[in-house]
C-alpha cells in the first residue's frame, strides 16, 4: 500500500509557488506614509476598546457581556501590537510572490475547526442515543440544543468556510498568475473570520442566537461577517481584476458565485432590529410564513452556495491539478454553472412542502429542485471524467480516491436532494432522520472529502515539500472516513423510513398507531451505529491531522531550484 | 458513457491554461443533455397541472385543481365520514355498556389508544406506565377512582387545572415550609408512613408518628393511611408512590407538598374521543 513516490510531477506544481511577472513593486508606503496609516490603526482601535468597555459595562446579556469583553480584548491586544510596531523599520514584503502565509493559516484553521465540529457532532450524536449524557450539571451550556447549532456552525462555517477562504485565496492567485490584491485585507478577512467564528460559537453556549438555522449568530456578529464578506469580496474580486490570464479559469466563476450570492442570503435573512443596543437580543423584520420562507430560500441557498458552489470550485482546481489532465469539457462547465446558479436560488421552498406556505411556491421550490439535477451532475460528470485516462491513479493515489469518493457522494446527493423534494416523497422523509442522512452524506462525503483532498494537496506544496508524510496514513484515513460515511448514511436511511413508516402508520378505523415516543425508542440501536460511523470519521481526520503535521516537519524539502518563477503559456 | 476517443491527442482543447491546468473542448455528454432537456418539459408540464405561478392577489390552480389543504380535508372527512356512525353511538351509549357491545369496545379501545398515544403519552409515558409524579395507569391504584365514570370524568374535567371550574381539586398543605410541624415531628410521621407498607427507619418514632398523623393526616388519608378516592387522597398503606416512597422522597413530600395538574380535555377532544380513552384507559388493567 505504501507509495514513496509522490504521483504528482515535480514540473507543474514547479510554477505554484511564484506568480509568472517577475515585477518589482515600488515601495507604495514610505516610512512616513506608513506610520501615518499607524496613527489611524491607533485611533480605531482604540475607539473600538472604549467602545466595547462602554458595551461591556451596559451589557443586557451574559452572551453579550462576554462579546463585548471578547472584543475589547481582541481590539485592546491589537493597540498595543500596532503601538510597539510603530517606528519599527519593517522590510517590504517580496511583491513577486503569491501571498502563501495566509493560506497557510487557513489550512491550519481548516483542519483545527474541522475536528472540533467533528468531535461536537460525536458527542450530539450519542447524546441522542444516550440523553444522560445531557449532563445535569452543564444544564444551560452543553446539553443538546446548545451544543447542535455549534457543530452545525462548526462544520459548515468554521470547517467549511476556512477551507473555501483558503483554496479560494490558493487557486486565484494561481489560475489569474496574480498575487493577492489588498495587501494585508486578506489577513484581515482571515483573522476577522476567526473572530466571527467565536463569537458566533461562544454566543451559541450562552444563549445569544436568532434561532435561524445555520443562520444564529446574534444581529451584532452578523454585521461583523458583513464587514469581513465584503472585504473578501474584494480582495477575490481584485485578483481576479489585475489577472495576467486572459480569461477567468471555471473554479473562479464558482468561488464569485458563491462570495457574492453569500453575502445577499445574508443580508436579507439577517434583517433584524436590536432590542437595546446593549444586548444580543433582536426581532426579524419577517413574520409568520414570510420568515419562514426567507429563513429556507436562505437554508437551502447556504447549501447550494457555500456547500455546492464553492465546493465545486474547489473541485474544478484540485482533481485536474491531482489528476494531470484537463478538464473533461468546458462547454459543459459553463452551461452547468449557469444552470446551477440561475436554478439553485428557487429550490428553497421544497423545505415547507406541506406547511402554511402556499401550494404554488411549494410547486415551484419541487419543479426547480428537479430541473437542477442535471445542472448538478454537471459538477460530478466533469469531475469524473476529467480522470479518464488516468482511472490507474485510483490504484496508486489514495488522494484522488478522496477526491473521486468525493465527487460519487456529491452525485448521490444532488441526486437524492431533487428526489426528495418531491411532495409525495418528501410527505414520507419530512422531519425524519432520513433528512440528516441526506445533509451527511453529502457533507461528510463531498464537503469533507474534497477538503480533505485539498488539504493533501496543499500542505507540502504550501510547505515546500517534496511530499506527504505517509500515503499509508492517507489510506487509512479514506477508509475510515467512508466506512463512517456509509454506517451514518445507511443508519439515517433505516431510521428516517422507518419513523416516516411509523407516525403514518393507521389501524383499520383510521387512527394513528404509534406514539411519537415509540418511535424515538425504536430508533435507539441506529443511533448508535450513527454515533459510531462519527467515531470512525472524526478517527480519520485526526490521523489526517498527524500526516499534514509530520510533512510539514519530517518530510524532506523540496528542492529550493523548482521554486523559480516560470511564466505561464 | 460519451464519445471519447481512444487516443486523447486527438481531443482538441480550448487552447487556454491556468497553472497548468487545460480544458479539452469535449461536447456535452448527450444522455446529460437530453436529461436536462426531459427534466425542463417535465417541469413546464408540471406548472401547468398544479398551482404553480403568482400572481397579484392568486396564484394559478393548475389544470388538475390540486391542493394539499383540500387533499388533507378531503383524507380527514373520509375518515370522519366512514366513523360517524359508530362515533355517535360511542357518544350517547350508557359509559358502563360500552364494554358489553364487542364492536363498540373495540372500536373505542384502537380509538382511544390513538387519542392517548397523541395527547396523554407525554406525561403517562407511551405505555401508561407513568413517571414520577405521573401516575401509573396500569395498576389498580387510583387517586380519584378507577371505574369507567370517574376516569371519564378526570379526563373530561382535569385535575387542579384553572380552565374549567369542575376540575377535580385536593390540594395537600406543605406541613414544613409553612410550619405547620415540627422537623422531628415530620421525622415522626414520615416513619409511621414508611411502616405502613413497609420498614420504617427508625421503629421508636413509628409510635410518635402515629399520633402526628392521626392529627394531621387521616383527615384525608384515613385512619389507617387507605387514603380516599372521594377526595384525592392517595392510599399511603400500598407501597405505590407517586412520588417516590424513600424516606428523602416522603419527608421532601411532607415537608412541601406535592402534587400534579392535568388539563381538561373537554374543550379539545370530542365526547366520542374523551369516552374512547376513557374505554383505552379502563380496560389496560386497573380498570374498576
Amino acid at each position: 500500500m505504501q507509495i514513496k513516490a509522490d504521483g504528482r510531477g515535480n514540473l507543474q506544481n514547479a510554477n505554484s509557488l511564484n506568480p509568472p511577472e517577475l515585477r518589482r513593486v515600488a515601495s507604495k508606503g514610505t516610512a512616513k506614509g506608513r506610520k501615518m496609516l499607524n496613527y489611524i490603526k491607533l485611533i480605531a482601535l482604540g475607539l473600538i476598546t472604549l467602545c466595547a468597555m462602554i458595551a461591556a459595562n451596559y451589557a443586557r446579556d451574559l452572551a453579550y457581556l462576554v462579546h463585548a469583553l471578547i472584543i475589547t480584548l481582541v481590539s485592546g491586544g491589537l493597540f498595543l501590537w500596532v503601538l510597539r510596531g510603530t517606528g519599527d523599520e519593517k522590510p517590504e514584503l517580496p511583491q513577486n510572490e503569491y501571498m502563501d502565509g495566509v493560506i497557510r493559516y487557513g489550512v491550519v484553521a481548516t483542519a483545527f475547526w474541522g475536528v472540533v465540529g467533528f468531535l461536537v457532532g460525536v458527542f450530539i450524536a450519542f447524546q441522542l442515543a444516550f440523553p444522560v449524557l445531557n449532563f445535569e450539571w452543564a444544564e444551560g451550556l452543553a446539553n443538546f440544543g446548545r451544543l447542535r447549532p455549534i457543530h452545525t456552525s462548526a462544520v459548515i462555517f468554521a470547517f467549511g468556510g476556512n477551507a473555501l477562504l483558503a483554496t479560494s485565496f490558493y487557486v486565484v492567485q494561481r489560475t489569474s498568475a496574480a498575487r493577492l490584491w489588498g495587501g494585508n485585507l486578506a489577513w484581515f478577512v482571515f483573522w476577522g473570520y476567526q473572530l466571527f467564528i467565536v463569537l458566533a460559537a461562544t454566543g451559541y453556549l450562552l444563549g445569544g442566537t436568532q434561532s435561524k438555522e445555520y443562520a444564529e449568530p446574534e444581529w451584532y456578529v452578523d454585521i461583523w461577517l458583513t464587514i469581513v464578506w465584503v472585504a473578501y469580496l474584494a480582495v477575490f474580486l481584485g485578483t481576479i481584476i489585475k489577472r495576467k490570464e486572459k480569461h477567468i479559469y471555471v473554479a473562479n466563476w464558482f468561488y464569485l458565485g458563491f462570495i457574492v450570492t453569500v453575502a445577499m442570503l445574508h443580508l436579507v435573512n439577517n434583517l433584524t432590529i436590536p432590542v437595546s443596543i446593549f444586548g444580543s437580543k433582536s426581532v426579524i423584520v419577517w413574520a409568520g410564513v414570510q420568515d419562514a420562507m426567507v429563513q429556507w430560500w436562505y437554508g437551502h441557498n447556504a447549501v447550494g452556495f457555500f456547500l455546492t458552489a464553492g465546493f465545486l470550485g474547489m473541485m474544478y482546481y484540485f482533481i485536474p491539478k491531482q489528476a494531470e489532465r484537463p478538464v473533461f469539457s468546458y462547454k459543459l462547465s459553463i452551461i452547468h454553472f449557469w444552470a446551477l446558479i440561475f436554478l439553485y436560488i428557487w429550490a428553497g421552498p421544497h423545505h415547507l412542502h406541506y406547511t402554511a406556505l402556499p401550494d404554488w411556491a411549494s410547486t415551484l421550490g419541487m419543479v426547480f429542485s428537479i430541473v437542477l439535477w442535471m445542472p448538478s451532475w454537471g459538477g460530478m460528470i466533469n469531475g469524473l471524467m476529467t480522470l479518464s485516462g488516468a482511472w490507474d491513479k485510483l490504484r496508486t493515489d489514495p488522494v484522488i480516491r478522496m477526491m473521486v469518493i468525493s465527487v460519487a457522494f456529491y452525485g448521490m446527493s444532488t441526486f437524492e436532494g431533487p428526489m426528495m423534494s418531491i411532495r409525495a416523497v418528501n410527505a414520507l422523509s419530512h422531519y425524519t432522520d432520513w433528512t440528516i442522512g441526506h445533509v451527511h452524506s453529502g457533507a461528510l462525503g463531498w464537503n469533507g472529502m474534497i477538503t480533505f483532498g485539498a488539504l493533501y494537496y496543499l500542505v507540502p506544496v504550501l510547505w515546500k515539500r517534496e511530499r506527504l508524510y505517509s500515503l499509508s496514513l492517507v489510506s487509512w484515513h479514506f477508509w475510515l472516513a467512508t466506512i463512517g460515511i456509509v454506517l451514518y448514511a445507511a443508519s439515517m436511511w433505516v431510521t428516517g423510513i422507518m419513523e416516516g413508516l411509523m407516525w403514518r402508520e393507521v389501524d383499520a378505523n383510521g387512527f394513528l398507531v404509534n406514539s411519537f415516543a415509540d418511535t424515538v425508542a425504536a430508533k435507539f440501536p441506529m443511533y448508535v451505529v450513527r454515533g459510531l460511523g462519527g467515531v470512525m470519521y472524526l478517527a480519520g481526520a485526526l490521523i489526517m491531522c498527524a500526516n499534514l503535521w509530520l510533512t510539514v516537519r519530517k518530510a524532506p524539502a523540496r528542492d529550493a531550484s523548482l521554486s523559480v518563477a516560470v511564466p505561464a503559456e | 458513457m460519451t464519445k471519447m476517443t481512444k487516443d486523447k491527442q486527438d481531443i482538441p482543447t480550448t487552447g487556454h491554461e491556468w497553472d497548468g491546468i487545460q480544458e479539452y473542448d469535449n461536447p456535452m455528454p448527450r444522455w446529460w443533455l437530453w436529461t436536462f432537456y426531459a427534466c425542463i418539459l417535465w417541469g413546464i408540464g408540471y406548472v401547468i397541472a398544479y398551482p404553480a405561478w403568482p400572481g397579484i392577489t392568486s396564484a394559478t390552480a393548475g389544470i388538475l385543481g390540486y391542493s394539499t389543504r383540500a387533499e388533507v380535508a378531503e383524507a380527514i372527512a373520509e375518515v370522519d365520514r366512514r366513523n360517524e356512525a359508530i362515533n355517535a353511538k360511542l357518544a350517547t351509549t350508557d359509559l358502563t355498556a360500552i364494554s358489553e357491545d364487542a364492536e363498540l369496545n373495540g372500536y373505542a379501545v384502537s380509538a382511544g389508544a390513538a387519542v392517548f398515544k397523541t395527547w396523554c403519552a407525554q406525561c403517562h409515558g407511551s405505555g401508561a406506565a407513568g413517571a414520577k409524579g405521573y401516575p401509573n395507569l396500569l395498576d389498580n391504584d387510583w387517586l380519584w377512582g378507577g371505574d369507567i365514570e370517574a376516569i371519564h370524568e378526570t379526563i373530561t374535567f382535569g385535575i387542579r387545572n384553572e380552565d374549567n371550574d369542575l376540575a377535580r381539586y385536593s390540594e395537600m398543605p406543605a406541613f414544613g415550609r409553612d410550619e405547620l410541624l415540627e422537623d422531628d415531628q415530620i421525622d415522626q410521621v414520615v416513619n409511621f408512613v414508611m411502616s405502613l407498607s413497609g420498614d420504617p427507619i427508625s421503629a421508636t418514632l413509628v409510635t410518635e408518628g402515629a399520633v402526628v398523623f392521626e392529627e394531621n393526616c387521616a383527615a384525608c388519608h384515613g385512619d389507617n393511611g387507605a387514603g380516599d378516592q372521594s377526595q384525592g387522597a392517595p392510599n399511603l398503606a400500598d407501597a405505590i408512590w407517586l412520588f417516590g416512597g424513600s424516606y428523602d422522597e416522603i419527608r421532601e413530600t411532607v415537608y412541601n407538598a406535592q402534587f400534579g395538574v392535568m388539563p381538561n380535555w373537554d374543550t379539545r377532544l370530542t365526547e366520542a374521543q374523551i369516552r374512547a380513552v376513557s374505554t383505552y384507559v379502563h380496560q389496560l388493567g386497573g380498570g374498576e
